[in-house]
This record gives structure tokens, sequence and C-alpha cells, in this order.
């Protein structure tokens, strides 16, 4: 896209588009990835409410997958999540690996 | 009617606050923002002082605010508010609005307890219908984590370093949470991510009181605390089970304690983590490590009396 | 039908804005401007306005306040002087970058240290660099007329821009002029309902005020400001010929007095232009060719027009109420700046003079002038930046 010149811009630097910065995609910050292991998920969704970047995505009330999107890989999730008999629901693991 | 507080039925509302912000991964502030604005069932106008939170979250075109937002400068969110909502006011006044719209501000540390203060102050005291969250990291972190009044006694920051003469910062921290409940405004509360239905619950309580409510909020930064990228409600968490920050309100001059922790752990607990109090572990700083544990049982202790003479 | 009134500028200024009955306005004092603001505030306790005021606790809170205000989306007004506008110079860039039209009459007083609470033009000086609009005046009237102004200038939907009103200092706020006012329907007429732009209340709309921009971009943002402010001075010439139409005072983007065939003249702003008049009839009465050039329009600065109505002046002295040290005045600098391009270009003189209320008598604007004639004659300039009125 060619660059904005000073013709186009609004006027006094307004952004005119609320949650704009969704089209803004940080799932390349991350170096390690959180992996959801559906079977020792007890539906507590810690992992939504904790998570710095809305990267948990639920529907219904109902867990669904990371959003890789967005999920800058902090940890968050993992560390928080009480899991199944002592079974991690979220498990971290290294891009790229 | 307010949502109930279950993260089942709090997920069913659309974010407000959306990805795509540009916080450091694990930044426990915009933790923080979410919450605050789930618990907010209102249309509601946001202000927000200049601060990490602010500079990443609006950038060029890209705004992860889904409300209508505005940020002027460092030292003034309150002011800006207080003129968003006093024009609020009047054009409903003039019949020219009939909504019912909510107003928060959004201050770091440094832009509330230091350069903001005047301004937070002068708003809280003119009454304007507003909740004033900050969201407390313990230093100007936006400017490579800067010392502020709310800087932990013996923290390590970049302008009050841990020396080989100076061991860190020498002052506590000013206790900005009762200087605004010594405004005798409505409500005053203490608050914690780690706790969110007790944080969403306060915020959904000062919604509902008017006038001008303030809610200050712990809010871990890894890069400024040194710590791990996935530890922000683990820290925050400890900072209310050590005491060092207490979840109470301050309702209308009643002094409540939210959340007594079941066991009041040693506030090494919370500073061992983070690597801005290495230092303290050191043998020959001893002396200020017990310091840190002195005031904190001094305050906890003055904190227990007043929400029982109360 | 106009009123004729015994009133000082202040009050003048006050009822200029209960007659505009804007929806929000921020208070706070500092002399002279205080007893406007607290005019204004008893309209509010009488129920004479339908106006939100704010007693803000500093002018950076003001200014704040009128910002959040603005982009909340309606009419805001403001008042201040000398410290107070230093105080406000953080946020005077952000109103302006905003794009918010904030009226804001200033009351120009010298800036300290030392402390000195009387009339200069330092506190707006200061300003002219920050993007609002500046209109200045002579005399209550123009104070009145201009704020009347104003709000059609900065709120022109081309516009969009802060705009304040210079007025001096106890030598205008306070002194009781005789002037003539406008029926309050004629003013709400002539002002018009505030037009929404972009109002950060439309809640269905969400908007953000104030994002972080770049270096992508920001270059970009302020060449489309330069670019606004390239537009004023034809919105203050069609706010001046309705104006005239209503008030029958005629206005333009500077006043000239006595300068079409004149030989010498001296440019000077506010309220020394009075006194300075005067004496330009006693040089005409002893056939010494004087005029006068009153700019209205500082901000922006009118460089073609300016230099179009001096060009075929001999030797110009340009007056400065505030100095900007180690530099020329600052009132010189523009007019040096307009006049370069000419190839055949007056000779030019700075007189920095009535710093802290210092008086500017009669005999200064005769020495001014005086010392013009010998140059035009001459051909020489001696000193080129001299203060007068000043004791060895
Ligand atoms: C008047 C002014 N002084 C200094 C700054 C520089 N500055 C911008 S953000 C910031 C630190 C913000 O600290 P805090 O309020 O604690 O928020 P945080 O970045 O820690 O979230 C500073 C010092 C500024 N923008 N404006
Ligand atoms: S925190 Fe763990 S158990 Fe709870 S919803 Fe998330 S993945 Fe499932
Ligand atoms: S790793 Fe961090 S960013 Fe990714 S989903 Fe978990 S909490 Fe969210
Ligand atoms: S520096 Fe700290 S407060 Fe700022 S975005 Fe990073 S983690 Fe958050
Ligand atoms: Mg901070």
């Amino acid at each position: 896209m060619k660059p904005k010149g000073w013709k186009d811009l609004p006027p006094g630097s307004v952004v005119l588009e609320g949650g704009s910065a969704a089209k803004f995609k940080t799932g390349s910050w991350r170096a390690f990835r959180p992996i959801w292991k559906d079977e020792n998920c007890i539906q507590c969704l810690f992992c939504w409410i904790y998570c710095p970047d809305m990267a948990v995505k639920v529907k219904d009330g109902k867990r669904g997958d990371f959003d890789y999107d967005y999920c800058k890989g902090c940890g968050i999730c993992a560390l928080e999540c009480p899991g199944k008999k002592g079974q991690k629901a979220i498990v971290m693991t290294e891009e790229g690996k | 009617m307010a949502t109930t507080l279950t993260l089942k039925e709090l997920s069913k509302k659309e974010d407000r606050f959306t990805h795509g912000h540009r916080m450091c991964s694990g930044c426990g502030a915009p933790i923080v923002v979410k919450i605050a604005l789930m618990a907010t069932d209102y249309p509601v106008v946001i202000s927000n002082a200049t601060g990490c939170l602010e500079v990443s979250s609006c950038i060029s075109e890209f705004t992860a605010w889904n409300v209508p937002w505005i940020h002027t400068a460092f030292e003034n969110a309150a002011a800006t508010l207080s003129g968003v909502e006093t024009m609020y006011r009047s054009l409903k006044k003039q019949g020219k609005m009939d909504r019912e719209v909510k107003f928060i501000a959004f201050g770091g540390d440094g832009g509330t307890y230091d350069i903001g203060f005047q301004s937070l102050s002068g708003a809280m005291e003119r009454g304007h219908d507003m909740i004033y969250i900050c969201y407390d990291n313990g230093a100007y972190m936006n400017t490579g984590i800067q010392r502020s009044s709310a800087t932990p006694l013996g923290a390590d920051t970049t302008t009050c370093p841990a020396g080989s003469v100076i061991p860190g910062k020498l002052r506590s921290r000013k206790n900005l949470t009762k200087i605004m409940a010594a405004h005798n405004i409505p409500y005053v509360a203490q608050a914690s991510p780690s706790h969110w239905q007790d944080f969403a619950k306060k915020v959904q309580k000062a919604h509902e009181i008017k006038g001008p409510k303030f809610i200050n909020v712990i809010a871990p930064c890894n890069r400024g605390w040194r710590s791990k990228t996935n530890d922000a409600i683990l820290l925050s968490r400890l900072a209310v089970n050590t005491c060092y920050w207490p979840l109470y309100e301050i309702e209308n001059g009643t002094t409540k304690i939210t959340v007594t922790p079941k066991q009041k752990l040693p506030i090494v607990d919370f500073l061992k983590p983070q690597g801005r109090f290495k230092h303290l572990f050191s043998p020959e700083n001893e002396g200020l490590l017990t310091q840190v544990q002195d005031e904190i049982d001094r305050e906890w202790e003055k904190l227990l009396k007043e929400a029982k003479t109360d | 039908m106009a009123k004729v009134v015994a009133v000082t500028g202040n009050e003048a200024c006050a009822n200029a804005l209960r007659q505009v009955n804007p929806d929000v306005c921020g208070i706070y004092p500092i002399t002279p401007q205080t007893d406007m603001m607290q005019r204004f505030a008893s309209y509010i306790a009488d129920g004479k306005v339908d106006t939100e005021s704010i007693l803000v606790e500093s002018e950076h809170s003001s200014m704040s306040a009128c910002i959040g205000a603005a982009a909340a989306g309606g009419r805001v007004v403001t008042a201040t002087s000398s410290q107070g506008l230093a105080l406000m110079w953080e946020m005077l860039h952000i109103a302006s970058g905003d794009r918010l039209p904030i009226i804001m009459p200033v009351v120009n007083r010298a800036l300290s240290a030392p402390l000195n609470i009387h009339g200069d033009h330092s506190d707006a000086m200061g300003a002219r660099d920050t993007g609002w609009i500046q209109l200045w005046s002579e005399n209550g009237q123009e104070a009145y007329d201009n704020t009347i102004q104003a709000f059609r200038i900065g709120e022109h939907m081309e516009i969009r821009l802060p705009v304040m009103v210079c007025l001096d200092g106890f030598i205008i706020s306070h002194s009781i002029e005789r002037m003539e006012y406008l029926e309050d329907q004629e003013v709400r007429d002539f002002v018009g309902p505030f037009k929404n732009f972009l109002p950060l209340l439309d809640l269905d709309k969400p908007k953000s005020y104030g994002p972080l921009i770049l270096t992508d971009l920001y270059h970009e943002y302020k060449r489309a400001q330069h670019e606004v402010m390239t537009k004023v001075k034809d919105v203050v010439l069609d706010v001046a010929k309705d104006f005239e139409k209503l008030s029958g005072r005629k206005y333009g983007i500077f006043e000239t007095y006595r300068l079409e065939d004149a030989d010498i003249a001296i440019v000077i702003l506010n309220s020394a232009a009075g006194t300075t008049k005067d004496v330009i009839d006693e040089f005409r009465d002893k056939g010494i060719k004087a005029g006068l050039l009153k700019p209205r329009l500082f901000r922006p600065f009118p460089f073609e027009e300016v230099a179009e109505a001096l060009k075929h002046v001999k030797a110009v002295c340009v007056m400065d109420r505030a100095d900007s040290f180690g530099g020329y005045g600052p009132l010189f600098m523009e007019v040096a700046s307009a006049l370069y391009p000419l190839e055949r270009k007056p000779l030019l003189l700075n007189k920095v003079y009535g710093l802290g209320g210092r008086d500017y008598l009669p005999s200064h604007a005769a020495q001014v002038l005086t010392e013009l004639h010998d140059i035009s004659r001459s051909g020489k300039v001696n000193v080129l930046k001299e203060y007068i009125g000043v004791r060895e």
C-alpha cells in the first residue's frame, strides 16, 4: 500500500475506526507457542481472562483454540491453567522447533 | 442490568479493548484494562495518560480501543476527562444527549502519583462523575524504568540504581490510595488483576456510585520488574498474599478488606522472583530487607485496625 | 439594535461570551484576566447562560479540560493571562494539533521573572508558534468584536482551530470605554449553532483522539496543519464582512492609518496603536507623511498583504511590546520576513517598548517618528534594535 500523503490524513490525527488494532497482528512476536490440550481442559476460562492479548478464543462461553495471529507467547495462560488432575491443558513449546 | 461476574458470562461480551495492541508480551496493564472494561455495562469514554498503555494501544491508524478514547498528555488524564464529562453533562442538560455514559481515566503510576497528581486531586475534588484507575507498575516504564513515588522501597530502577554505595530506592512508596480516600470521595479501592472478580466487582460498584471514584490496581511489568513474561498474575497474587498490595475498599469513609490472604506470606516471596530486588538478598542489605518487611507489617496492621473500627 | 455602553475590556469580553452562550467554560484566576471569568461565573450563577463551568485547579488543567470538552463535542471557552498561558503551553499545541476550536481571550501581561502583573505581549508572543489563530485588539470594542468573530473563524468547517483574542492587560482590560454592544439574539444568530466535527461523544462510532504518530506520518500531519493555516486569512475576511453588515464596524487582517502615501510608518499592536495614531496626526500637520499599520491577525501572519501595504514606505519602525532575547522582537521578525522578498525594501528599525506595563507615551511615538524621518532622508540606520522609554 502506498504510504499516505498529507492530504490523505484525517484532521487532528483522530483514529476513526475503533478496534482497528486488530489489523495489526502480533503473533510474529512469539518465541514460545501455547498448545491447548482439550482433553485436560476444565473450561474454567482463566486462560481467557488473564490473557493480556485477547488471544484465547471463546464462543458461547466455551473455550476454543488460541488465536495465534495475536498470541505473543507470554505463557501466563499456561502458568495459570489448573488443568485436570495435575495435567495442564496448556503447554508451552518453543516456536520453530 | 450488570453482567453476572462469571467468566462464562463475561466471555460473551464484545472486546472493548482488542488484540493487536503493542504492550510487551506478558504485560499486566492490558489485563487490568480488559477486566475494567468488561465490568462496565454502559457506554464508556476513556481518557488515558501518556505511558506504556497509551503509546502501545493507539499508534497511527491502529487503535485497540473499541470505545471512545482520548489521550492528550502525561499529567492530565483526569483533567482531560473532567472536560469530556462536563461537556456530557452540559449536552445532557440541554437535551442534546440522552444516553447514560460512564467515564474512566487510566493512568500509570508516574502519570498518577507524580506528575498527574494535581490534576487527579483537582478532578476528584470537583466531583466529576468518573472512575480514575491507576495501573501501578511501580516506575516510569515507558521511558525505561525510572523511579516514581510508587516505586517500592529498595527497588532497583534506572534512576535509583542499586549501586555499590546506594542500594536502590531509599524512600518508601507514597500511599496514594489513602491519599485519595482523604479527598473524602465516595469510593476508593485497591485491586489486583489476579483477583479478577474482586476487581470487576469494584468497578461495577464504582459505576453505580455517582461522583468521583479512584481504584488503584497493581499491574506487573516483567521488563521493569525483571521477572518472567508469564508471571504477571502470579506476582500480583503474591503482592496480595504478602499484604504488599492489600485488597480493600473505602466506601463513604468505611474501610473494608475485600480479600484477606488465607495465610500472610513473607514479603521475600514477592521480592525473590523480581530482578529489581536481587541486591536486597545480599548480606549487606539484610537491614533494608527487614525494613521492607516491617513496613508492610505495620501498614497491614494499620489497615486491619481501620477496617475493624469502621 | 446596538446598545451604547461604558464598560471595561474584561466586561466586554465576558459579555461577548455570555451572548454566545458556550457549552463549557474553564475558569481559573490570574491578573488581569480574573474579573473576566468572575463575571462569567456570575452569569452562570444567575442562570444567564447554559454553560457548565469547570473550576479547575490550574491553567494546565483548564486547557486540558477544555480540550476534553471540545473533543467531546461542543463549544468551549476559557480565558487567561501571562503565567497562566505559559503553564498552558504544552496543551496549546495539543488543542491545535487536535483541531479543536476553543476560544480564549488572552489579557496580555508580562512574564516572570521578575514578577510583574502589568501589560505587555510576552505571554501571547511566547505562544505564537502553538498553532493557534491570534487576533489582536486595540481597545475594548475590538476585543468584544474579535471575541464574537473568533467563534465563526475557529469553528469554520474548513478551519477547526483554536483562537486567542489578545487585549492589553489593565490598559484595555480595566479601563472603562464607550462602546457598542450587539443584541444577544444578533450575536447568537451571527455565531450560529455549534457544528460538531468528529465528536468523542458520538458513542456509536468510537474514535481515538491523540494517537502516537511515528516518523512515517508526523511530518505529514504537521504539513496538513500548515495548510489549514493558509486558509484562515480568507475566512477571517469573510467573517469580517458579515460582521460589518451586522455592526457597521469594518475589520481586515490589519488596519492601516494614513499609510497609503506615507514615507515613514510604525507597525504596532494593540492599545499603543491609538496613541501612535494621534502623534501621526501631529506629524502629518507638520507636513511629514507618517502612517501606521496595526496587525489584527498575527497568526497566521499575512506576509504578502503586509509587504504590499508597506512597500512604498521609505523607513518603517516595528514596535514590539515583547522581546525575543538575543533576537529581534517577534513582530519585527515577521515584518522583516514579509518585506524581504521586495526588490525595493523600506529601511527597518525595531524598538522594544512598554514592557511590564511601562507607559507608552506620545513622546515615545514622536521620538520614533522623528528618527524615522531622519532615516528616510539620510538612508542610514544607526541602531537596528533598541529599547525605548528605558532609563540608562
Ligand atoms: C510532561 C511530560 N514529561 C515527561 C514525559 C515523558 N514520559 C512519557 S511516558 C513517561 C512514563 C510513564 O510512566 P507511568 O505513568 O508510570 O506509566 P508506565 O509507562 O509505567 O505504564 C514519561 C516520563 C512526557 N510525556 N510528558
Ligand atoms: S485455563 Fe486451562 S483448563 Fe482453564 S479453560 Fe483454559 S485451558 Fe482450559
Ligand atoms: S501465551 Fe500469553 S498471549 Fe498467548 S494466549 Fe497465552 S496468555 Fe495469551
Ligand atoms: S515495559 Fe512493562 S509496563 Fe510497559 S508494556 Fe512492557 S511490560 Fe508493560
Ligand atoms: Mg509506571
